[in-house]
Protein backbone atom coordinates (compact mmCIF):
# COMPACT_ATOMS: atom_id res chain seq x y z
CA UNK A 1 0.00 0.00 0.00
CA UNK A 2 1.17 3.23 -0.74
CA UNK A 3 0.58 6.42 1.36
CA UNK A 4 -1.88 8.57 -0.26
CA UNK A 5 -1.36 12.67 -0.53
CA UNK A 6 -3.27 13.93 2.24
CA UNK A 7 -4.76 16.16 0.34
CA UNK A 8 -6.13 14.16 -2.00
CA UNK A 9 -7.60 11.43 0.15
CA UNK A 10 -11.16 12.44 0.23
CA UNK A 11 -11.27 12.06 -3.45
CA UNK A 12 -9.31 8.68 -3.72
CA UNK A 13 -11.39 7.20 -0.38
CA UNK A 14 -13.90 4.34 -0.92
CA UNK A 15 -16.83 4.03 -3.07
CA UNK A 16 -17.32 8.50 -3.06
CA UNK A 17 -19.10 7.98 -6.13
CA UNK A 18 -22.54 7.60 -4.26
CA UNK A 19 -21.85 10.12 -1.83
CA UNK A 20 -24.78 9.78 1.27
CA UNK A 21 -23.29 12.75 3.44
CA UNK A 22 -21.19 15.68 2.33
CA UNK A 23 -19.97 18.06 4.23
CA UNK A 24 -18.65 21.30 2.40
CA UNK A 25 -16.27 23.56 3.35
CA UNK A 26 -18.13 24.08 7.31
CA UNK A 27 -17.22 25.70 9.77
CA UNK A 28 -18.72 26.51 13.19
CA UNK A 29 -17.00 28.98 16.42
CA UNK A 30 -17.97 28.37 20.15
CA UNK A 31 -17.47 32.26 20.66
CA UNK A 32 -13.99 32.50 19.90
CA UNK A 33 -12.92 28.88 19.31
CA UNK A 34 -12.92 28.39 15.68
CA UNK A 35 -14.02 24.42 16.85
CA UNK A 36 -14.59 23.32 12.77
CA UNK A 37 -12.29 24.81 10.30
CA UNK A 38 -13.49 24.54 6.61
CA UNK A 39 -14.09 20.80 7.17
CA UNK A 40 -14.56 18.76 3.99
CA UNK A 41 -16.19 15.07 4.26
CA UNK A 42 -17.78 12.82 2.25
CA UNK A 43 -19.25 9.41 3.29
CA UNK A 44 -20.46 7.00 0.98
CA UNK A 45 -23.05 5.08 1.03
CA UNK A 46 -22.36 1.85 2.54
CA UNK A 47 -19.33 3.65 4.21
CA UNK A 48 -18.22 3.41 7.32
CA UNK A 49 -16.13 6.19 8.39
CA UNK A 50 -14.03 6.70 12.02
CA UNK A 51 -13.75 9.82 13.35
CA UNK A 52 -11.05 9.90 16.22
CA UNK A 53 -8.89 12.44 18.00
CA UNK A 54 -7.81 14.30 20.95
CA UNK A 55 -10.01 15.40 23.01
CA UNK A 56 -11.83 19.12 22.06
CA UNK A 57 -10.46 18.24 18.78
CA UNK A 58 -14.38 19.24 16.70
CA UNK A 59 -15.10 15.41 16.31
CA UNK A 60 -18.35 15.50 18.55
CA UNK A 61 -19.16 18.85 16.87
CA UNK A 62 -18.81 17.52 13.74
CA UNK A 63 -20.96 14.19 14.25
CA UNK A 64 -23.48 16.60 15.85
CA UNK A 65 -23.59 18.87 12.84
CA UNK A 66 -25.07 16.57 10.48
CA UNK A 67 -27.97 16.16 11.66
CA UNK A 68 -28.44 19.73 12.98
CA UNK A 69 -28.16 19.41 16.36
CA UNK A 70 -25.17 21.52 16.49
CA UNK A 71 -25.78 24.40 13.71
CA UNK A 72 -23.01 25.69 11.46
CA UNK A 73 -22.17 29.34 10.78
CA UNK A 74 -20.88 28.73 7.23
CA UNK A 75 -20.41 25.97 4.95
CA UNK A 76 -22.86 23.07 3.33
CA UNK A 77 -24.62 19.93 4.59
CA UNK A 78 -25.89 17.77 2.44
CA UNK A 79 -27.66 14.51 2.77
CA UNK A 80 -28.82 12.16 0.28
CA UNK A 81 -28.32 14.81 -2.36
CA UNK A 82 -30.60 17.35 -0.35
CA UNK A 83 -28.91 20.29 1.73
CA UNK A 84 -30.25 20.20 5.60
CA UNK A 85 -33.25 22.25 5.79
CA UNK A 86 -33.41 24.90 8.43
CA UNK A 87 -35.88 24.18 12.22
CA UNK A 88 -38.93 23.09 11.40
CA UNK A 89 -41.09 20.32 9.81
CA UNK A 90 -38.58 19.66 7.09
CA UNK A 91 -35.57 19.19 9.64
CA UNK A 92 -38.03 16.88 11.53
CA UNK A 93 -38.30 14.64 8.51
CA UNK A 94 -35.03 14.70 7.61
CA UNK A 95 -33.42 13.81 11.15
CA UNK A 96 -35.82 10.71 10.92
CA UNK A 97 -33.64 9.00 8.08
CA UNK A 98 -30.63 9.65 10.54
CA UNK A 99 -29.92 7.98 13.23
CA UNK A 100 -27.64 9.41 16.00
CA UNK A 101 -26.52 7.36 19.14
CA UNK A 102 -25.56 9.35 22.13
CA UNK A 103 -22.10 8.77 24.85
CA UNK A 104 -24.85 9.46 27.54
CA UNK A 105 -27.85 6.81 26.31
CA UNK A 106 -30.26 9.74 26.39
CA UNK A 107 -33.25 7.22 26.33
CA UNK A 108 -36.58 8.18 27.62
CA UNK A 109 -36.76 7.71 31.40
CA UNK A 110 -40.11 8.13 31.79
CA UNK A 111 -40.54 5.14 29.14
CA UNK A 112 -40.27 1.79 29.20
CA UNK A 113 -37.51 0.60 26.57
CA UNK A 114 -40.13 -0.75 24.54
CA UNK A 115 -41.87 2.06 24.49
CA UNK A 116 -38.24 4.09 23.90
CA UNK A 117 -38.29 2.20 20.59
CA UNK A 118 -41.67 2.24 19.53
CA UNK A 119 -42.44 6.05 19.95
CA UNK A 120 -40.33 6.90 16.68
CA UNK A 121 -42.14 4.46 14.55
CA UNK A 122 -45.99 5.69 15.96
CA UNK A 123 -45.13 9.13 16.42
CA UNK A 124 -42.80 10.38 13.73
CA UNK A 125 -43.55 7.27 10.83
CA UNK A 126 -47.24 7.01 12.11
CA UNK A 127 -46.75 3.57 12.02
CA UNK A 128 -49.67 1.46 13.62
CA UNK A 129 -48.86 -0.10 17.47
CA UNK A 130 -49.13 -3.60 16.59
CA UNK A 131 -46.36 -2.90 13.76
CA UNK A 132 -44.22 -1.14 15.62
CA UNK A 133 -44.47 -3.00 18.69
CA UNK A 134 -43.63 -6.36 16.43
CA UNK A 135 -40.22 -4.51 14.77
CA UNK A 136 -39.58 -2.84 17.71
CA UNK A 137 -39.04 -6.64 20.05
CA UNK A 138 -37.24 -7.90 16.59
CA UNK A 139 -34.90 -5.05 17.12
CA UNK A 140 -34.43 -5.40 20.82
CA UNK A 141 -33.83 -9.38 20.24
CA UNK A 142 -31.27 -8.37 17.82
CA UNK A 143 -29.33 -6.30 20.29
CA UNK A 144 -29.77 -8.53 22.62
CA UNK A 145 -31.90 -6.48 25.27
CA UNK A 146 -35.31 -8.40 24.38
CA UNK A 147 -35.66 -9.72 27.46
CA UNK A 148 -35.83 -6.20 29.34
CA UNK A 149 -38.72 -4.23 27.24
CA UNK A 150 -41.01 -3.73 30.10
CA UNK A 151 -38.05 -2.56 32.41
CA UNK A 152 -37.50 1.31 32.82
CA UNK A 153 -33.72 2.58 30.85
CA UNK A 154 -32.59 3.01 35.05
CA UNK A 155 -32.86 -0.60 35.55
CA UNK A 156 -30.65 -1.11 32.75
CA UNK A 157 -26.99 -1.38 32.71
CA UNK A 158 -25.18 0.85 30.85
CA UNK A 159 -24.31 -1.21 28.30
CA UNK A 160 -28.08 -2.42 27.91
CA UNK A 161 -29.18 1.07 27.36
CA UNK A 162 -27.13 1.60 24.59
CA UNK A 163 -27.88 -0.92 22.73
CA UNK A 164 -31.53 0.14 23.66
CA UNK A 165 -30.47 3.50 22.36
CA UNK A 166 -29.20 1.64 19.20
CA UNK A 167 -32.41 -0.06 18.61
CA UNK A 168 -34.23 2.75 18.97
CA UNK A 169 -32.36 4.49 16.36
CA UNK A 170 -32.47 1.66 13.46
CA UNK A 171 -36.14 1.34 14.47
CA UNK A 172 -36.40 4.47 12.39
CA UNK A 173 -34.94 2.33 9.35
CA UNK A 174 -32.48 5.74 9.16
CA UNK A 175 -30.12 5.92 6.17
CA UNK A 176 -26.91 6.68 7.91
CA UNK A 177 -25.94 6.17 11.52
CA UNK A 178 -24.21 9.12 13.80
CA UNK A 179 -22.50 7.55 16.68
CA UNK A 180 -21.18 10.16 19.23
CA UNK A 181 -18.87 8.15 21.66
CA UNK A 182 -20.73 5.45 22.39
CA UNK A 183 -18.94 3.88 24.75
CA UNK A 184 -17.17 6.36 26.64
CA UNK A 185 -19.53 5.94 29.13
CA UNK A 186 -19.45 2.87 29.74
CA UNK A 187 -17.67 0.24 32.50
CA UNK A 188 -14.77 -1.49 30.31
CA UNK A 189 -16.61 -4.85 30.39
CA UNK A 190 -19.99 -3.19 29.10
CA UNK A 191 -17.44 -2.09 25.83
CA UNK A 192 -17.80 -4.89 23.72
CA UNK A 193 -21.01 -6.10 24.07
CA UNK A 194 -22.14 -2.36 22.26
CA UNK A 195 -19.09 -2.50 20.17
CA UNK A 196 -20.01 -6.32 18.86
CA UNK A 197 -23.83 -4.84 17.87
CA UNK A 198 -21.71 -1.97 16.11
CA UNK A 199 -19.88 -4.54 14.50
CA UNK A 200 -22.67 -6.71 12.98
CA UNK A 201 -24.54 -3.27 11.50
CA UNK A 202 -21.21 -2.63 10.20
CA UNK A 203 -20.94 -5.59 8.00
CA UNK A 204 -24.68 -5.49 7.09
CA UNK A 205 -23.85 -2.32 5.32
CA UNK A 206 -25.63 0.46 7.47
CA UNK A 207 -23.58 4.18 6.81
CA UNK A 208 -22.20 5.12 9.84
CA UNK A 209 -20.17 7.85 11.23
CA UNK A 210 -18.60 6.97 14.26
CA UNK A 211 -16.80 9.17 16.72
CA UNK A 212 -14.82 6.92 19.28
CA UNK A 213 -11.73 6.34 20.91
CA UNK A 214 -12.05 2.86 20.06
CA UNK A 215 -9.02 2.19 18.00
CA UNK A 216 -9.85 -1.41 17.78
CA UNK A 217 -12.94 -0.74 16.64
CA UNK A 218 -11.09 1.18 13.98
CA UNK A 219 -9.14 -0.75 13.12
CA UNK A 220 -11.59 -3.92 12.81
CA UNK A 221 -14.71 -2.05 11.73
CA UNK A 222 -13.69 0.88 9.66
CA UNK A 223 -13.17 1.68 5.81
CA UNK A 224 -11.42 4.66 6.59
CA UNK A 225 -10.62 6.86 9.46
CA UNK A 226 -10.58 10.62 9.69
CA UNK A 227 -8.55 12.39 12.40
CA UNK A 228 -9.16 15.42 14.00
CA UNK A 229 -6.85 18.06 15.45
CA UNK A 230 -7.80 21.86 16.32
CA UNK A 231 -10.95 22.05 14.63
CA UNK A 232 -9.42 20.68 10.96
CA UNK A 233 -9.65 16.85 9.51
CA UNK A 234 -5.34 16.44 9.64
CA UNK A 235 -5.73 12.73 7.74
CA UNK A 236 -7.97 10.80 6.22
CA UNK A 237 -6.52 6.94 5.39
CA UNK A 238 -7.63 3.83 5.57
CA UNK A 239 -7.12 2.17 9.07
CA UNK A 240 -4.17 0.51 8.01
CA UNK A 241 -2.36 3.09 6.44
CA UNK A 242 -3.64 4.93 9.48
CA UNK A 243 -2.56 3.13 12.21
CA UNK A 244 0.63 1.25 10.95
CA UNK A 245 2.22 4.46 9.13
CA UNK A 246 0.32 8.09 9.88
CA UNK A 247 1.97 10.80 7.93
CA UNK A 248 1.45 13.89 10.24
CA UNK A 249 3.14 14.46 12.83
CA UNK A 250 -0.18 15.22 14.88
CA UNK A 251 -1.57 12.10 14.47
CA UNK A 252 1.91 10.54 15.09
CA UNK A 253 2.16 12.29 18.42
CA UNK A 254 -1.43 10.96 19.15
CA UNK A 255 -1.18 7.51 18.25
CA UNK A 256 2.52 7.51 20.00
CA UNK A 257 0.17 8.61 23.27
CA UNK A 258 -2.96 6.02 22.77
CA UNK A 259 -1.12 3.01 21.77
CA UNK A 260 2.04 3.14 24.35
CA UNK A 261 0.51 0.98 26.92
CA UNK B 1 -70.92 29.90 66.17
CA UNK B 2 -74.34 32.05 65.99
CA UNK B 3 -72.59 34.19 62.77
CA UNK B 4 -72.04 31.09 60.84
CA UNK B 5 -75.58 29.43 61.41
CA UNK B 6 -77.63 32.56 61.23
CA UNK B 7 -75.86 33.03 58.02
CA UNK B 8 -74.83 29.91 56.37
CA UNK B 9 -76.71 30.75 52.86
CA UNK B 10 -74.57 33.98 52.71
CA UNK B 11 -71.33 31.42 53.91
CA UNK B 12 -72.38 29.16 51.38
CA UNK B 13 -72.93 31.35 48.77
CA UNK B 14 -69.05 32.87 49.79
CA UNK B 15 -67.45 29.39 49.80
CA UNK B 16 -69.17 28.62 46.40
CA UNK B 17 -67.87 32.00 44.82
CA UNK B 18 -64.66 31.49 46.03
CA UNK B 19 -64.28 28.20 45.05
CA UNK B 20 -65.53 28.53 41.76
CA UNK B 21 -63.36 31.13 40.58
CA UNK B 22 -60.43 29.54 41.99
CA UNK B 23 -61.28 26.59 40.26
CA UNK B 24 -62.01 28.39 36.60
CA UNK B 25 -58.81 30.88 37.33
CA UNK B 26 -56.81 27.45 38.04
CA UNK B 27 -57.59 26.06 34.93
CA UNK B 28 -57.15 28.59 32.31
CA UNK B 29 -53.72 29.87 34.51
CA UNK B 30 -52.49 25.97 33.70
CA UNK B 31 -53.41 26.18 30.10
CA UNK B 32 -52.19 29.31 29.21
CA UNK B 33 -48.84 28.96 31.83
CA UNK B 34 -48.13 25.96 30.07
CA UNK B 35 -48.60 27.29 26.86
CA UNK B 36 -46.75 30.61 27.61
CA UNK B 37 -43.79 28.25 28.61
CA UNK B 38 -44.03 26.31 25.50
CA UNK B 39 -43.77 29.90 23.87
CA UNK B 40 -40.46 30.77 25.84
CA UNK B 41 -38.41 27.97 24.86
CA UNK B 42 -39.63 27.55 21.03
CA UNK B 43 -37.19 27.58 18.83
CA UNK B 44 -39.00 30.59 16.59
CA UNK B 45 -37.50 34.06 18.55
CA UNK B 46 -40.79 35.59 18.20
CA UNK B 47 -42.75 33.42 20.63
CA UNK B 48 -39.93 33.27 22.58
CA UNK B 49 -40.30 37.59 23.02
CA UNK B 50 -44.43 37.23 22.89
CA UNK B 51 -43.54 34.58 25.84
CA UNK B 52 -41.10 36.90 27.93
CA UNK B 53 -43.13 40.02 27.87
CA UNK B 54 -46.63 38.20 29.06
CA UNK B 55 -44.46 36.94 32.21
CA UNK B 56 -43.10 40.52 32.50
CA UNK B 57 -46.09 42.51 32.10
CA UNK B 58 -48.59 40.02 33.85
CA UNK B 59 -46.00 38.98 36.79
CA UNK B 60 -44.79 42.59 37.72
CA UNK B 61 -48.11 44.22 37.67
CA UNK B 62 -50.07 44.39 40.90
CA UNK B 63 -53.00 42.15 40.81
CA UNK B 64 -55.47 44.98 41.60
CA UNK B 65 -54.33 47.01 38.83
CA UNK B 66 -54.94 44.02 36.83
CA UNK B 67 -58.49 44.00 38.07
CA UNK B 68 -58.91 47.62 37.22
CA UNK B 69 -57.48 47.57 33.64
CA UNK B 70 -60.31 44.30 33.75
CA UNK B 71 -63.00 45.79 34.75
CA UNK B 72 -63.06 49.55 33.89
CA UNK B 73 -60.82 49.48 30.42
CA UNK B 74 -61.70 46.02 29.04
CA UNK B 75 -65.07 46.22 28.41
CA UNK B 76 -64.58 49.70 26.57
CA UNK B 77 -61.97 48.98 24.29
CA UNK B 78 -62.82 45.42 23.80
CA UNK B 79 -66.00 43.37 24.45
CA UNK B 80 -68.42 45.71 26.58
CA UNK B 81 -70.94 43.11 28.72
CA UNK B 82 -69.18 40.74 30.28
CA UNK B 83 -70.32 39.74 33.64
CA UNK B 84 -68.38 40.26 36.69
CA UNK B 85 -66.99 36.81 37.08
CA UNK B 86 -65.89 36.31 33.55
CA UNK B 87 -63.59 39.56 33.72
CA UNK B 88 -62.82 38.81 37.52
CA UNK B 89 -61.50 35.11 35.88
CA UNK B 90 -59.51 36.93 33.19
CA UNK B 91 -56.97 39.12 35.50
CA UNK B 92 -56.69 36.22 37.80
CA UNK B 93 -56.05 33.44 35.25
CA UNK B 94 -53.61 35.62 33.12
CA UNK B 95 -51.77 36.80 36.67
CA UNK B 96 -51.44 33.42 37.68
CA UNK B 97 -50.49 32.01 34.17
CA UNK B 98 -47.15 34.20 34.70
CA UNK B 99 -46.04 32.46 37.42
CA UNK B 100 -47.62 28.95 36.32
CA UNK B 101 -45.65 29.33 33.18
CA UNK B 102 -41.80 30.58 34.92
CA UNK B 103 -42.87 26.73 37.29
CA UNK B 104 -42.89 25.25 34.15
CA UNK B 105 -40.25 26.55 32.88
CA UNK B 106 -38.08 25.93 35.79
CA UNK B 107 -39.30 22.42 35.57
CA UNK B 108 -38.56 21.56 31.84
CA UNK B 109 -34.88 23.00 32.75
CA UNK B 110 -34.29 20.39 35.07
CA UNK B 111 -34.81 17.84 32.23
CA UNK B 112 -31.67 17.06 30.70
CA UNK B 113 -31.12 18.50 27.40
CA UNK B 114 -29.81 15.13 26.30
CA UNK B 115 -33.87 14.28 26.36
CA UNK B 116 -34.64 16.29 24.03
CA UNK B 117 -31.74 15.94 21.58
CA UNK B 118 -32.77 12.56 21.19
CA UNK B 119 -36.08 13.50 20.65
CA UNK B 120 -35.50 15.67 17.75
CA UNK B 121 -32.64 13.51 16.42
CA UNK B 122 -35.66 10.78 16.33
CA UNK B 123 -37.55 13.01 13.86
CA UNK B 124 -39.75 14.56 16.23
CA UNK B 125 -41.33 18.02 16.11
CA UNK B 126 -40.65 20.84 19.05
CA UNK B 127 -44.46 20.13 19.71
CA UNK B 128 -43.92 16.41 19.93
CA UNK B 129 -41.09 16.94 21.54
CA UNK B 130 -42.85 18.81 24.71
CA UNK B 131 -45.41 17.40 24.92
CA UNK B 132 -44.20 13.43 25.14
CA UNK B 133 -40.86 13.91 26.12
CA UNK B 134 -40.08 17.05 28.06
CA UNK B 135 -43.24 18.06 29.79
CA UNK B 136 -44.12 14.62 31.55
CA UNK B 137 -40.31 14.62 32.73
CA UNK B 138 -40.76 18.42 33.77
CA UNK B 139 -43.83 17.34 36.38
CA UNK B 140 -42.68 15.86 39.12
CA UNK B 141 -40.46 18.72 39.77
CA UNK B 142 -43.62 21.46 39.26
CA UNK B 143 -45.82 20.19 41.15
CA UNK B 144 -44.42 21.43 44.71
CA UNK B 145 -44.31 25.06 43.83
CA UNK B 146 -47.36 25.01 41.66
CA UNK B 147 -49.17 23.58 44.75
CA UNK B 148 -48.36 27.44 46.28
CA UNK B 149 -49.25 29.16 43.31
CA UNK B 150 -52.78 27.53 43.40
CA UNK B 151 -52.96 28.53 47.29
CA UNK B 152 -52.03 31.61 46.52
CA UNK B 153 -54.50 31.97 43.69
CA UNK B 154 -57.05 31.09 46.00
CA UNK B 155 -56.18 34.11 48.35
CA UNK B 156 -55.83 36.05 45.76
CA UNK B 157 -59.56 35.50 44.34
CA UNK B 158 -60.79 37.56 47.67
CA UNK B 159 -59.99 41.22 44.99
CA UNK B 160 -62.09 39.77 43.33
CA UNK B 161 -64.98 40.51 46.24
CA UNK B 162 -63.65 44.20 46.18
CA UNK B 163 -65.35 44.11 42.05
CA UNK B 164 -68.64 42.99 42.51
CA UNK B 165 -68.31 39.21 42.96
CA UNK B 166 -69.91 37.19 45.81
CA UNK B 167 -66.93 35.10 47.41
CA UNK B 168 -65.63 34.63 50.70
CA UNK B 169 -64.07 38.30 51.26
CA UNK B 170 -67.23 39.59 50.13
CA UNK B 171 -69.17 37.51 52.66
CA UNK B 172 -67.11 38.96 55.21
CA UNK B 173 -67.33 42.47 54.87
CA UNK B 174 -71.35 42.06 54.44
CA UNK B 175 -71.51 40.15 57.62
CA UNK B 176 -69.22 42.99 59.55
CA UNK B 177 -71.47 45.66 57.58
CA UNK B 178 -74.92 43.53 59.54
CA UNK B 179 -72.73 44.52 62.72
CA UNK B 180 -71.58 40.81 63.99
CA UNK B 181 -68.31 40.75 65.85
CA UNK B 182 -65.89 41.09 63.18
CA UNK B 183 -63.66 38.69 65.02
CA UNK B 184 -66.30 35.41 64.28
CA UNK B 185 -66.95 36.76 60.96
CA UNK B 186 -63.05 36.56 60.57
CA UNK B 187 -62.62 33.12 62.04
CA UNK B 188 -64.88 31.47 59.71
CA UNK B 189 -64.01 33.09 56.67
CA UNK B 190 -60.42 31.75 57.57
CA UNK B 191 -61.71 28.46 58.35
CA UNK B 192 -63.65 28.56 55.06
CA UNK B 193 -60.65 29.32 52.60
CA UNK B 194 -58.24 26.94 55.08
CA UNK B 195 -60.63 24.27 54.01
CA UNK B 196 -59.92 25.23 50.22
CA UNK B 197 -56.07 25.96 50.82
CA UNK B 198 -55.81 22.45 52.77
CA UNK B 199 -57.84 20.17 49.45
CA UNK B 200 -55.17 22.27 47.38
CA UNK B 201 -52.22 21.18 49.40
CA UNK B 202 -53.84 17.55 49.63
CA UNK B 203 -54.23 17.44 46.35
CA UNK B 204 -50.69 18.27 45.23
CA UNK B 205 -49.25 15.93 47.61
CA UNK B 206 -51.09 13.13 46.47
CA UNK B 207 -50.29 13.98 43.06
CA UNK B 208 -46.09 14.11 43.55
CA UNK B 209 -46.58 10.58 45.42
CA UNK B 210 -48.25 9.40 42.71
CA UNK B 211 -46.13 10.56 39.95
CA UNK B 212 -43.21 9.56 42.60
CA UNK B 213 -43.61 5.47 41.80
CA UNK B 214 -44.15 5.70 37.61
CA UNK B 215 -40.22 6.18 36.73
Amino acid sequence: MTPMGEVSVTKDAAGAADPLVVLDNVNKHFGALHVLQDIDMTVAKGEVVVVIGPSGSGKSTLCRTINRLETIDSGRIEIDGKPLPEEGRELAKLRADVGMVFQSFNLFAHKTVLENVTLGQTKVRRKSKAAADERARELLDRVGVGAQADKFPAQLSGGQQQRVAIARALAMEPKVMLFDEPTSALDPEMINEVLEVMQQLAREGMTMVVVTHEMGFAKSAANRVIFMADGKIVEEATPDQFFSNPRSDRAKDFLSKILQH
Amino acid sequence: MNVLLDNLPLFREGFIGTLSLTAASALIALVLGVVIAGCRVSPIPPLRWFGAAWVTLLRNTPLVLLFVVAFFILPKVLFPGMSPYVLAVLALSFYTSSFVCEAVRSGINTVDVGQAEAARSLGMTFTQTLSLIVLPQATRTVIAPMSSIMIALTKNSAIAGAFSNAELFGTQKDLSDMGYNILFVFFWIAVAFLIITFSISGLFRLLERKLGVAR
